[in-house]
């Protein structure tokens, strides 16, 4: 089901097609995914898995997981989530291990199309268009890739006003923050953008860096730059219990991605696990959207994320059990229940406390970790960083890892907030431009700025903790907060 | 390990709990005219309320710090109740054997001037009907964040904190 009416976005769709969904038509619309599409149309099993034939359906809706893994026009192991949908297309649920059709033939990828920059980016979320940006501002040429179709990253998706200070975009909703920040980069002549564009890999070439980029599933291209910025934000969570991939388990990412991007009703009724900033910003999104939140269990014994945002939800009705857990989930190819139950101080499941819910919906929002597979494979010293949400590259203060001239920023550097990933970013473009002599000195002031905005977000009981993880990996490099 | 704040365990925070950590407003300033009463217990780095406050009423030494209203210099003007992120301020006004209370809306539908909606108080209970007396739309707020003003029995005065739009 599309949502027609909502108190904060306006949906407008592209022109009306129709894909075929095994031979029967789905009426879909340009500019949104075969996975939206799908969903709209009531389909929850995209796939089943390999070993034990399990239905499978989204979960990130993001390009991470491939849990969304469809047979497109022949071709199996597509991303339906990132893949726009094209009048006439064919979509086939994926059985277990696909084949590619006897007939294909390997792509020619012996003479790619090369894109030259000063400075490459990777990601086009908060912190990937403020390096960029800012970088151009100080006179390099950048090139900007994102695997997605839109730019923004997970701003995009987001309806509720960012915190921090005004000049940092406080009180400023994230969908509105994506728009401008869009705007600013398109409006550079020195910022080449490419979407639907995956990179595959990072290599070096004598002076040069070379990311390896795939366009639409199909078209390789080579961007070389003398430096890097790798910002590809981070991915879901997930946490074991009884039937966790039961199509209807989604990444709270996946459901803000349906309801809000695309306009597509994520269900009726909601389940929320995980009582951070995550969970309890995706119940009030749920609410503004029109769908019934049952309500939000949280293992801890608190409200993690702000309390403001539980007491948004609170009022409206939706409990928030802390001290509870999901157990297990109910349904037949799709979710139909969802069983929790209390815990005790020590962790432990509190016989007889079981609570059946009946929902369509169990939403994770159980935390997210740094996705850094791009800085392992190029080469770059990575750390275990709990404060950070799990493995994090080793980097410098001005977000310089330690491999020269690959730069980090934003959730790939450590799990935060848009807030904290745009001044990295902001740091980072900067960073690489001085370090290849474009920028002049006075840019400088512009890092120190950055820097000081960061401690200064950072000082308070929510950020501290960050800034401890932080201190961890500076200690790596030698260098000083 | 220090105790755990109720609020933080329930997800709402009580009258009494709240004002053990900022004052309450006087009963004659409540009376004068509507007062900016701030729901944000926790140390939370944001300052937009300090910074559109046209009387600098809003004391905050840095943005982790909790607002702190002074109720004097206060002039009612809502901005706050417009641009705060957290959806945390309210303002409240005793007018008679009412209060008037101004919070955000930012669901569909928004009420209209003069319609009775039901209140809601800070864990979703129904408390009572009241009558809408000021409707501000998204587009003439500062902070894109639709406002309300309902009137209600000055006893759910610090009750009532959201409404629900009720039409057949």
């Amino acid at each position: 089901m599309r949502l027609k009416y909502h108190p904060i976005l306006r949906f407008e769709r592209g022109k009306e097609v129709t894909i075929y969904f095994e031979g029967k038509p789905v009426k879909a619309y340009e500019g949104e995914t075969i996975a939206m599409a799908l969903h709209a149309a009531g389909v929850r099993v995209f796939d089943y898995s390999v070993n034990k034939n399990r239905p499978r359906g989204l979960f990130c809706a993001i390009g991470k997981c491939s849990s969304c893994l469809m047979i497109v026009n022949g071709v199996p192991n597509v991303r339906t989530c990132i893949t726009l949908v094209e009048d006439g297309m064919r979509v086939e649920r994926q059985k277990g291990r696909a084949r590619l059709p006897a007939e294909a033939k390997p792509p020619e990828f012996r003479e790619p199309k090369v894109v030259s920059a000063d400075i490459v980016i990777i990601g086009g979320g908060p912190a990937g268009l403020m390096a960029a940006i800012n970088a151009a501002d100080a006179g390099a040429k950048v090139v900007l890739l994102d695997e997605n179709p839109r730019l923004g990253g997970q701003l995009i998706k987001q309806t509720h006003k960012f915190f921090g200070k005004r000049e940092q975009f406080a009180g400023v909703r994230g969908v509105e923050i994506a728009r401008i920040l869009e705007d600013e980069a398109r409006k550079r002549e020195n910022i080449e953008i490419f979407l639907e564009t995956s990179a595959v890999g990072i290599f070096q070439d004598g002076e040069e860096k070379i990311v390896l980029g795939v366009r639409k599933n199909k078209e390789l291209l080579e961007f070389r730059g003398r430096a890097l910025v790798v910002a590809t934000g981070a991915m879901e969570r997930m946490i074991p219990f009884e039937n966790n991939d039961l199509p209807g388990i989604y990444g709270a990412g996946a459901i803000q991605t349906l309801m809000n991007t695309y306009g597509v009703k994520p269900g009726d009724r909601v389940l929320i696990v995980g009582a951070g900033n995550v969970g309890l910003i995706l119940a009030y999104q749920l609410i503004q959207a029109g769908v019934d939140v049952k309500a939000i269990v949280e293992a801890m014994p608190k409200v993690g994320g702000y309390f403001v945002h539980a007491a948004k939800v609170r009022r409206l009705g939706v409990p928030i059990l802390t001290r509870h857990t999901i157990l297990r989930a109910e349904g037949k190819e799709r979710v139909e229940r969802a069983v929790v139950a209390q815990l005790d101080d020590n962790w432990r499941l509190i016989p007889g406390t079981e609570k059946t819910f009946d929902v369509d919906v169990i939403a994770l929002a159980v935390g997210l970790r740094p996705s850094i597979e791009l800085l392992h494979q190029a080469g770059c010293q990575i750390k275990f960083v709990r404060e950070l949400g799990g493995h994090v590259a080793v980097r410098d203060p001005w977000m310089e890892t330690t491999v020269r001239g690959i730069f980090v920023a934003g959730d790939t550097a450590g799990i935060e907030e848009a807030t904290t990933a745009m001044l990295e970013g902001k740091i980072a473009g900067i960073a690489a431009a001085l370090r290849l002599g474009i920028a002049n000195e006075s840019w400088l002031k512009e890092i120190e700025k950055a820097q000081r905005d960061l401690d200064e977000f950072r000082s308070g009981p929510f950020g501290k903790h960050v800034a401890e993880g932080i201190r961890k990996l500076l200690a790596e490099v030698g260098g000083n907060a | 390990m220090p105790e755990i704040p109720k609020y933080l365990r329930e997800g709402y925070i009580a009258p009494e709990e709240l004002f053990k950590i900022i004052p309450k407003p006087s009963e004659e300033r409540l009376r004068a005219r509507p007062v900016a009463v701030p729901e944000c217990p926790q140390e939370i780095p944001c300052a937009p309320c300090r910074e559109i406050c046209p009387t600098n009423a809003i004391s905050m030494p840095t943005p982790n710090d909790l607002p702190v209203v002074d109720y004097d210099k206060c002039i009612g003007c809502s901005l706050c109740v417009q641009i705060c992120p957290g959806l945390a301020f309210f303002m409240v006004h005793y007018v008679g054997d009412k209060a008037r209370i101004t919070m955000p809306h930012e669901l569909l539908p928004l009420p209209e001037r003069g319609e009775e909606v039901v209140l809601l108080n800070r864990v979703g209970e129904k408390v009572g009907r009241g009558r809408v007396v000021t409707v501000v739309p998204r587009e003439r707020t500062k902070g894109d964040t639709p406002i309300i003003t309902v009137e209600v029995p000055i006893e759910l005065a610090w009750d009532v904190r959201a409404v629900r739009v009720v039409r057949e």
